[in-house]
């Protein structure tokens, strides 16, 4: 169980009024609020040990340095990673699906080779392979979604083939909440050879993962929806296959030797880390990580799913409302979507913004799902460990409020 | 002032229920795409001009209650009239949009579009207001240059 009211006291911003109201923020699936120890870290790093690492002729660059390695230990514990090396810093979720595309796919796909990706996908685990599919003539196939808003895991069986090179599949969908199978995925795509990239942007900060126990190849998941910074993210990756691919990114730190023509690569993860990294957004995010193991990640899913709970049940009560995604908190995360039958989510989020809640409005980086659906978009709400069920009691007032406005018309 | 009095008045929500000159011309009429792919927003501006006056416009359009009000009330307020009329209505109807404090005397010759003020208290919504005023722009850019019209993006 957590204690809501005591780690809201840990989230400065929290304690503010926007419009005249008291901030319910339900936009964590965009990015997560700060503990004070993340800020604290940060400013911390910036104001007495800031300096460039792996150069360690100075203490300060020592002390930075042996700070940021640090993190790789504390990340491969959280998400069960078996060495630290195979942890990657990147700058977000994106430039780690990125990597794999450029360093992974590009030298290994071929024309013909399928890639497998779902309709729920994000922009971000949907574009990059959209331009290997047209450097390479990689084929790309779609598994839809069923009427419960779930990964059709039939069509899934289908569309696997020996031809299938890669899965590239969100653990949770950033706007139906859905949480996918990732072992059974990962189960089936490894049984005909194919390997699975997930992308965790959603699932590590609100599930966490074992990467040994669900056996994907690939993990890409963000800072800043972890409680850090923006400006860090994560690629893990089995070793051998790091060890194998191409660096995305190249220039300064990723080097072993270099000459005029040539140059070698470093270790992993450093062939991947080129250029002077977020230093201190990584450092704080290793602090973001303690602060979640602290509350432990099993009750931060168990806090997610009475909050689910609590908002579907009420949400439900509105008429008019239309709700997405399985609408059950065992298959889904604490993201709900939803739009009223005749009134444009950006209307809403305007309304709803008014009475001091925050929560999105839009296509949510996944125009291809919105088609699927049959909106131009949704508005969402996403809880994470400092929302409290009051919160979900103003939201649907305010919601009765966007009604009541929209209805006024020819009254 | 609540968002129910300078947002979404009744004139504003009445046009976004009851769109004026919804729909399609068939060609030779004039057609220009409109965008704004940060909200989705979407409209497509068919007109037909005759004698320097824009004889019908029929417009469709996907979006908020701001940008569909928006562009009802500004089918409304030029059709029938001559082009040089129009470009007084849109550059009036700009200026009180873009102008920061309060809105310029001249706001009151726009009559009901005078309605859509209340967006600027809501600065990212002004997008949305524009978007067909700018695709109308490139509209008449297209009339007067005998040049096919480019979509117009809202960036």
């Amino acid at each position: 169980m957590l204690d809501v009211a005591k780690i809201r006291k840990d989230f400065p911003i929290l304690h503010q009024e926007i419009n005249g109201k008291p901030l319910v923020y339900f936009d964590s699936a965009s990015t997560a609020q700060k503990p004070k120890v993340v800020i604290d870290a940060l400013v911390d790093y910036y104001s007495s040990y800031n300096s460039n690492i792996h150069r360690g002729i100075h203490s300060l660059s020592e002390k930075a340095t042996e700070a940021y390695e640090n993190v790789r230990n504390i990340v491969a514990s959280f998400i069960n990673a078996p060495q630290p090396e195979t942890i990657v810093f990147t700058h977000n979720t994106t430039e780690a699906i990125n990597c794999v595309a450029y360093g992974w796919g590009r030298k290994f796909l071929k024309a013909g080779d399928e890639i497998l990706l779902t309709e729920v996908e994000h922009h971000s685990n949907m574009i990059p392979w959209q331009i290997l599919s047209q450097e390479k003539g990689v084929v790309l196939r779609w598994v839809p979604i069923t009427e419960n808003h779930t990964l059709d895991l039939k069509k899934l069986d289908d569309l696997l083939t020996s031809r299938t090179k890669l899965v590239a599949v969100t653990q949770m969908s950033n706007v139906l909440g859905t949480i996918n199978p990732l072992k059974q995925i990962v189960q089936k795509a490894h049984a005909v050879g194919a390997r699975v990239i997930v992308d965790g942007a959603q699932g590590v900060p609100h599930a966490g993962i074992d990467v040994q126990e669900i056996d994907c190849d690939f993990l890409a998941f963000p800072s800043h929806k972890t409680l850090g910074p923006t400006g860090a993210g994560v690629l893990y990756g089995k070793m051998e296959l790091l060890e194998a691919m191409d660096p995305f990114m190249t220039g300064g730190s990723m080097i072993l030797e270099v000459w005029k023509e040539r140059a070698t690569w470093n270790k992993v993860p450093h062939k991947f880390e080129a250029g002077t990294p977020d230093i201190g957004e990584v450092i704080a995010f290793g602090e973001a990580v303690k602060y979640l193991q602290n509350l432990g990640m099993n009750n931060v899913r168990q806090h997610e799913k009475k909050m689910t709970a609590y908002a579907l049940e009420r949400l439900s009560e509105v008429d008019d409302l239309i709700i997405y995604g399985p609408k059950d908190p065992e298959l889904q995360g604490g993201i709900i979507s939803f739009n009223f039958k005749e009134i444009h989510p950006h209307d809403v989020g305007t309304i709803l913004d008014q009475e001091g809640i925050a929560i999105r409005a839009g296509h949510h980086c996944a125009q291809p799902l919105m088609r699927v659906l049959g909106v131009q978009g949704t508005a969402r709400a996403s809880f994470y460990v400092y929302n409290e069920k009051s919160e979900v009691d103003k939201l649907v007032d305010a919601l009765y409020k966007v009604k009541e406005i929209f209805q006024s018309v020819g009254s | 002032m609540s968002v129910a009095d300078d947002l979404y008045r009744e004139i504003i929500l009445d046009h976004y229920r009851n769109p004026r000159y919804k729909g399609e011309l068939p060609p030779p009429a004039l057609k220009v795409e409109g965008a704004n792919p940060l909200c989705g927003d979407e409209l497509v501006m068919y007109l037909e001009v005759k004698d320097n006056h824009l004889a019908d416009l029929r417009i469709k359009t996907q979006g908020c209650s701001i940008s569909c009000a928006s562009t009802s009330m500004m089918a409304e307020a030029v059709k029938g009239k001559e082009l040089t009329e129009i470009d007084k209505i849109i550059e009036q109807f700009k200026e009180m949009m873009l102008q920061k404090n309060g809105a310029p005397e001249s706001a009151e010759e726009l009559g009901d579009l005078e309605a859509l003020q209340g967006v600027k208290k809501y600065p990212v919504r002004i997008k949305c207001a524009l978007l067909p005023w700018n695709t109308l722009i490139e509209a008449l850019k297209a009339v007067r240059s005998h040049k096919p019209a480019e979509k117009v993006i809202m960036e």
